[in-house]
């Protein structure tokens, strides 16, 4: 049991995939601009992160190990998560019109996110079990939401205030997202 | 049996991504009928936001098929009626950054025109009564014809179409009722871009 | 001691008050000319029902209340409609308003008014008919019809009324003067009020403890009558309905809710005072008392000032010194609004007129850059987040806007007044809410447009549809009549005809047709004799142009008019003839 607390605080805070291992930084700018397509886009990159961490254990042990196909984990991972946003993309259509329009592009670059191949090919180096293997893709999930709904809150505000006009637009996004990744160096000591 | 597959690498690896692929490829094809999704309901949500001048000043003959191909990606600034404040609320809705006022399409009027015939000079036509897409003027043929003021929108499509031009657009004049009040005068002047384009700060007009 | 509540924020401006109390109410002469704006209240504009050149009698009606939101006007003095028109009044825009002016015979005549002594039996229909008809409205600086206020209908039943002597805003002390003057007839008032709302168990007047003279004015009136006198401790706003209320009650309304949906109306104290003398007295409302006050006047009293009154008479009698004036105010120092010109008139809302000198209130600053210190949502009294409201409104984020509350903002300017860098807070917000108003009016107007839109080209498809059904149906009709034709020509015993299906079959169907359509002898009697009589008529008028214009006309228009006599005579001649014929011919198939 406490292990999969550390895991979780792990992957949500110390190690976090934006701030700390600076990974998934295109939807993380991209979509920041309103709370709501932000909350949006992180329940859907939880979705796809949750569902390909335990995907590609599948595969990486009933598949690739036996196969000895170790040198093929990159390819086969992609070949998963394409898949899975695919399905993602499928189910946001049919359910909220919305929230697909809204997020645009960025649902299908969410195979490109490299976070999500990130934590499908370092749960793979870690040997890690099954359940293991699903809280850290969960957790990388909770740790993007978390970061992207503050940048997003935070950009909301920035967008009615008075910015000087040499930083407005990403500069100040930019400067924005520095500074939250110094606040979470402060997490580095915790476990 | 596996043993034998992992013994020849090529084999193995090709087994290995064609099955994935096919039974991704399957459980895809699977969803996509179940999810399959009809229409569009975006386009609603942006017609809701247009003006329904039904002008035509955004070249399309009408404000649904222009919402129609906003949704299909075209440029949101070609609605001169509209003005800013709708293409900021279709850029919230689309959540796409909000561009100026295309010019090439028309410029935002100050104030809101209405059609009136001068009926000195009104033939009887019926085009105008043809031409407006609210059904705004009233009479038949041979008879005189009026704009019902209430209902006008100022698209001015009926302009075009009188032979004799007696149509008019004159500016509603705004009263008592309809004055809002202005916008605070921003007054900051801290930095040399706050000054690029300001007045000095006055104390003139302010109300107590 | 009845238990107050505290509302939250609020802030306590000097009150300024002292200056202006010194004297009893007093009265200024009868200016020469007054100005009677139809529009004084929330609702319709009124409608004059006297015409320029009237003379008119103090208290006469002059203007009509126009449907169920509006109050009617009354002269204040008796002399002559001078003009009916629109005039500058007081109004932040500067814009002008439709207005009575009249010009007094300074010898003040009341026009015949008698009240009623015995409200107690009269019904709160009729109480509450007489006060609409006297044109009262809030007079604490709303000026909504109390008519209406105290007809809750079909709303709960009241249990609570409260009445609003707070005064709240500094300089302002036209409640306070007045209750000291006049406590016995505000507590009959009090009365009028009570009976009209049905005796509710709970009556309260609500007033600061800065005014001990006036509680104690009041408190041997109350004395069994089942009033309570309830004094808290003095804060800006603590006027405001929703704040008094909650001060006195504890009660908070919910956004959009009235006092009346909780069981509660709350009426201005001077208010009430005008709703006496219109019940008991018979007189309308046509005067009001007003604070003069400011250090650029010399005299600071509260006068009873006729309704119309232009403010310049008001400071030239206050030996008012229009250099040392840094700006004229109607209204307080808080809630005022600036004037543009002193010729403005009195209304039945001036509370008072301020006149300060540069020392009392200075020149604006120029506001500064929002350093976000927050002392604004500390002050606001109304619980909203004034920093997020003034960056929304500078954002003109609507949707933000509507979330924090905008339109629960009592424009109290408590916020402005504490912001460290001089912004003009309540501006941002009165423009915001101008703008979301005229944007939810142009969608309905857009929505509508929309409709029409649609409805017309639905008409147009369905006027398509007709025409093309039109259009078959007709080809089907001329191909069975070609049929049909063709099958007679077939049959026909008079030799071959033309060939079927050319003009002549379509000329002979069209014949026989014509033929099939038989019309009694009678028929045809009267329809010659009709043609007959119509053109005997044509004949009498030919006649008479000739005969009429016969000096005036030259050689060529005779001949034209003798030719059409001519002819119409000839018209006569041929109908008659077929008569005769047609009644030969009839006569001899009888035979």
């Amino acid at each position: 049991m406490q292990e999969f607390a550390i895991i979780l605080v792990s992957s949500i805070l110390i190690n976090n995939y934006v701030l700390v291992q600076f990974l998934g930084l295109c939807p993380f700018m991209g979509v920041s601009n309103k709370l709501e397509s932000a909350i949006g886009m992180s329940a859907a990159t939880t979705f796809v992160l949750t569902l390909t961490a335990m995907a590609s254990y599948i595969v990486d042990v009933m598949v690739l190990m036996p196969l000895g196909l170790i040198y093929l984990r990159t390819i086969a991972f992609i070949l998963v998560i394409a898949a899975v946003v695919q399905f993602t993309k499928m189910f946001i259509e049919k359910t909220s019109p919305l929230l697909y329009r809204v997020l645009g592009v960025f649902l299908p670059l969410i195979t490109t996110n490299c976070a999500v191949l990130g934590v499908a090919l370092q749960n793979a180096s870690k040997d890690l079990n099954f359940m293991e293997s699903s809280l850290y893709g969960f957790g990388a999930g909770a740790g993007f939401s978390l970061v992207l709904i503050f940048f997003s809150a935070m950009r909301e505000r920035l967008a009615a205030a008075d910015i000087p006009a040499p930083f407005e637009g990403a500069a100040i996004a930019m400067i924005t997202a520095g500074l939250m990744s110094l606040a979470f160096m402060g997490f580095s000591g915790l476990v | 049996m596996i043993e034998s597959i992992a013994q020849q690498p090529i084999l193995a690896a090709l087994i290995a991504m064609v099955g994935l692929g096919v039974l991704f490829g399957a459980l895809l094809g699977y969803a996509a009928e179940k999810f399959k999704v009809e229409g569009d309901p975006i386009v609603e949500q942006i017609d809701e936001l247009l003006p329904q001048t039904q002008c035509g000043q955004c070249g399309f003959p009408g404000c649904k098929p222009y919402a129609e191909s906003i949704a299909s990606g075209d440029a949101i600034n070609k609605c001169p009626p509209g003005g800013q404040s709708t293409i900021n609320a279709i850029a919230n809705l689309l959540d796409v950054p909000a561009p100026e006022l295309d010019a090439e399409h028309g410029e935002e009027a100050d104030l809101r025109t209405v059609a009136y015939i001068r009926e000195d000079e009104c033939i009887g036509c019926t085009k105008c009564i043809q031409a407006c897409p609210v059904d705004a003027i009233l009479g038949a043929a041979k008879l005189m014809h009026t704009v019902i003021a209430g209902e006008c929108t100022g698209c001015d499509l009926c302009v075009e179409p009188c032979p004799v031009d007696c149509i008019d657009m004159l500016p509603l004049t705004e009263g008592l009722k309809q004055w809002h009040w202005p916008a605070p005068q921003n007054q900051l002047d801290i930095i040399a871009s706050d000054r690029s384009g300001h007045e000095a700060p006055s104390n003139e007009g302010r109300a107590a | 001691m009845r238990s107050t509540w505290v509302t939250p924020g609020g802030v306590h401006p000097p009150e300024n008050k002292h200056q202006s109390l010194t004297m009893p109410i007093g009265s200024l002469p009868i200016p020469e000319k007054l100005l009677v704006p139809l529009s004084q209240h929330i609702g319709a504009p009124a409608k004059a029902c006297v015409k320029v050149g009237a003379k008119v009698l103090k208290g006469q009606k002059i203007a009509e209340a126009t449907g169920a939101v509006s109050v009617p006007m009354h002269a204040p003095t008796s002399g002559t409609v001078t003009a009916i028109e629109d005039r500058p009044i007081a109004h932040s825009s500067g814009m002008s308003a439709p207005c009575i002016e009249i010009t007094s015979d300074g010898k003040d005549t009341w026009i015949d008014h008698k009240g009623v002594a015995d409200f107690e039996h009269a019904s709160p229909q009729a109480l509450t008919k007489t006060i609409a008809d006297a044109g009262i409205a809030g007079m604490g600086g709303a000026g909504f019809p109390s008519a209406i206020k105290l007809s809750p209908g079909h709303r709960r039943p009241i249990n609570t009324l409260i009445i609003n002597a707070t005064e709240c805003e500094p300089y302002i002390t036209a409640d306070d003067s007045a209750i000291r003057e006049r406590a016995a007839e505000i507590i009959t008032g009090i009365g009028i009020l009570s009976h009209i709302l049905g005796n509710p168990v709970n009556i309260l007047i609500g007033i600061e403890d800065n005014k001990p003279e006036a509680i104690a004015a009041l408190e041997p009136h109350v004395a069994d009558t089942g009033i309570s006198v309830v004094s808290f401790p003095t804060k800006y706003p603590s006027g405001g309905e929703k704040q008094l209320i909650y001060i006195l009650t504890g009660k908070e309304l919910p956004s959009g809710q009235l006092p009346a949906d909780a069981g509660m109306v709350c009426i201005n104290i001077g208010t009430t005072y005008a709703i006496k003398r219109a019940v008991v007295n018979g007189e309308p409302l046509i005067s009001r008392v007003t604070t003069m006050t400011g250090n650029a006047c010399g005299i600071n009293r509260n006068y009873e000032t006729l309704i119309g009154t232009p403010v310049s008479h008001m400071l030239a009698h206050s030996e008012f010194n229009e250099h040392a004036c840094s700006r004229l105010v109607m209204g307080g120092p808080m809630m005022g609004f600036s004037l543009t010109s002193a010729e403005v008139p009195i209304v039945k809302t001036t509370n008072c007129i301020l006149a300060p000198s540069y020392s009392e209130i200075p020149d604006d600053e120029p506001a500064q850059a929002c350093i976000r210190c927050g002392m604004c949502a500390e002050a606001c009294p109304a619980s909203l987040l004034p920093q997020q409201l003034f960056w929304y409104s500078q954002a003109e984020d609507h949707d933000r806007l509507e979330a924090h509350n905008l339109f629960d903002c009592i424009e109290c300017g408590a916020c402005s007044y504490v912001c460290p860098s001089n912004i003009p807070l309540v501006q941002y917000y009165r423009h915001s809410k101008g703008e979301i108003l005229k944007a939810r009016e142009e969608k309905v107007k857009s929505d509508h447009a929309r409709e029409r839109f649609e409805f017309h080209q639905q008409r147009m498809e369905q006027a398509e549809k007709d025409k093309e059904a039109k259009r078959a149906a007709r080809r089907e009709a001329a191909e069975k009549a070609k049929a049909t034709v063709a099958a007679n020509a077939g049959t026909a015993k008079e030799g071959t005809g033309p060939a079927p299906g050319s003009a002549a079959d379509i000329i002979a169907a069209a014949q026989a047709r014509a033929a099939a359509k038989q019309v009694s002898p009678e028929e045809q009697q009267a329809k010659f004799e009709r043609s007959i009589a119509g053109a005997e008529m044509r004949v009498q008028m030919a006649t008479d142009k000739l005969v009429e214009t016969n000096a005036k006309q030259t050689e060529d228009q005779k001949n034209i008019l003798n030719a059409a006599l001519e002819g119409a005579k000839q018209k006569l001649e041929q109908a008659q003839a077929r008569l005769a014929e047609h009644v030969k011919k009839h006569s001899e198939q009888v035979k």
